[in-house]
């Protein structure tokens, strides 16, 4: 039995889609690359390693920007690495937070092999289990629609595992400068450097 | 404004100095792991309605968290133990990579008079931990000192866009602490 499984590519490009003045932070890998291939922004952070920092980034961005959504887009092995911060998000509770997991239960990066996710673990319960206000577990582009509408709301500290079709693609490679994506954003958000 | 029953520090009050001068830099943020040493501190901001007090399951989560925080335009500072500095290694690569501001205050364990010698390993290679990963260190074991070097390394983060670190020794803390 085979499961339809999303394109990674389409996922990240209808996330962003009329993204208005919304954050976007991606973990390293092929999320940073997706968010790349969605179109370049100044209102992106690409991430090319910090692995499990992505979304306490996410976090800061949405404690200091309230009216604005905050949407960090990771894989499943990025976010393992960071499961604790699970726990610090859902006690601070932010209700313009999404965190956005692209779930293809492999490491892409590394070759291929199974992570917890491919074995069995399920990060969105996680992620119900320690608070957060809604999760889901995403298989369906008008589940994706649905998801872009509750970003957008920012009435809820939201988080969902999408299933990707585990493919290769292309890479689209953003700037690894992290000083010039960090000050490139600062500026777009109206701050002196 | 800080509350009128914080605004007094009495002589040797060194957590409250730090709460000033932290206070004195706009700092909005104050990422901590749960510490004896650091409690006073942490109470004088929990208290603080102006700052964002965020309890964390690792230092290592204070790193990006900071991170973001700068990025959203607010000053913030870490709380922590020595023993979290081995937590924060590939973190570090964030701040050093995106010259991210980062003040991180750091009681010591196994520096003095440790009576727990599993707290002896990493609080001999803190420092060299640090600066290995290219935090500018500084060190207080004398309640005067602290709150210039606090000033003095925040400025360092603040202006300079740099991970700085100032470590409270154990004789500054003082051995009662862990017997309580």
């Amino acid at each position: 039995m085979k499961t339809l499984l999303l394109h990674r590519r389409d996922v990240v490009a209808a996330l962003v889609q009329d993204r208005g003045n919304m954050l976007v932070v991606s973990g390293l890998g092929s999320p940073t690359y997706d968010l790349m291939a969605a179109g370049d922004h100044d209102l992106n952070y690409y991430l090319w390693g910090a692995m499990g920092g992505a979304a306490m980034i996410g976090l800061g961005l949405a404690r200091t920007n309230p009216d604005r959504s905050v949407l960090v887009v990771t894989g499943d092995g990025e976010m393992l690495m960071g499961m604790g911060s699970f726990a610090t998000i859902a006690v601070q509770a932010p209700k313009n937070l999404t965190i956005a997991i692209l779930d293809n239960g492999y490491y892409g990066e590394t070759g291929m092999q199974l992570s917890h996710s491919g074995r069995g673990v399920k990060l969105e319960t996680v992620a119900d289990s320690v608070g957060f206000d809604w999760v889901s577990r995403i298989t369906s582009m008008d589940a994706i629609e649905d998801l872009r509408r509750r970003i957008h709301a920012k009435d809820a500290l939201n988080c969902v595992a999408i299933a990707i079709d585990s493919g290769e693609i292309d890479r689209v490679l953003p700037s690894r400068d992290g000083v010039y994506i960090k000050n490139r954003m600062k500026q777009a958000l109206g701050q002196s450097l | 404004m800080p509350k009128s029953e914080n605004t007094t520090t009495q002589p040797g009050d060194w957590n409250a100095d730090i709460y000033h001068v932290l206070k004195s830099c706009d700092v909005r943020h104050m990422a901590y792991v749960p510490d004896a040493g650091h409690s006073g501190t942490i109470k004088m901001f929990e208290a603080d309605n102006d700052v964002l007090s965020v309890v964390l399951t690792t230092e290592e989560e204070g790193i990006p968290y900071l991170a973001g925080a700068s990025l959203g335009g607010e000053r913030g500072v870490l709380l922590m133990q020595s023993s979290g500095v081995g937590n924060c290694i590939n973190m570090l690569s964030l701040q050093v990579n995106a010259r991210f501001p980062l003040l991180m205050l750091i009681t010591m364990r196994g520096d003095y008079a440790e009576f727990n010698q599993w707290q002896n390993p990493m609080g001999q290679a803190t420092e060299q931990a640090l600066k290995l990963m290219g935090v500018m260190t500084w060190r207080a074991d004398k309640a005067e000192d602290v709150a210039e070097l606090v000033r003095g390394a925040a400025k360092m983060a603040f202006d300079g866009d740099h991970a700085c670190a100032v470590l409270l020794g154990q004789r500054l803390i003082g051995e009662k602490e862990w017997n309580k």
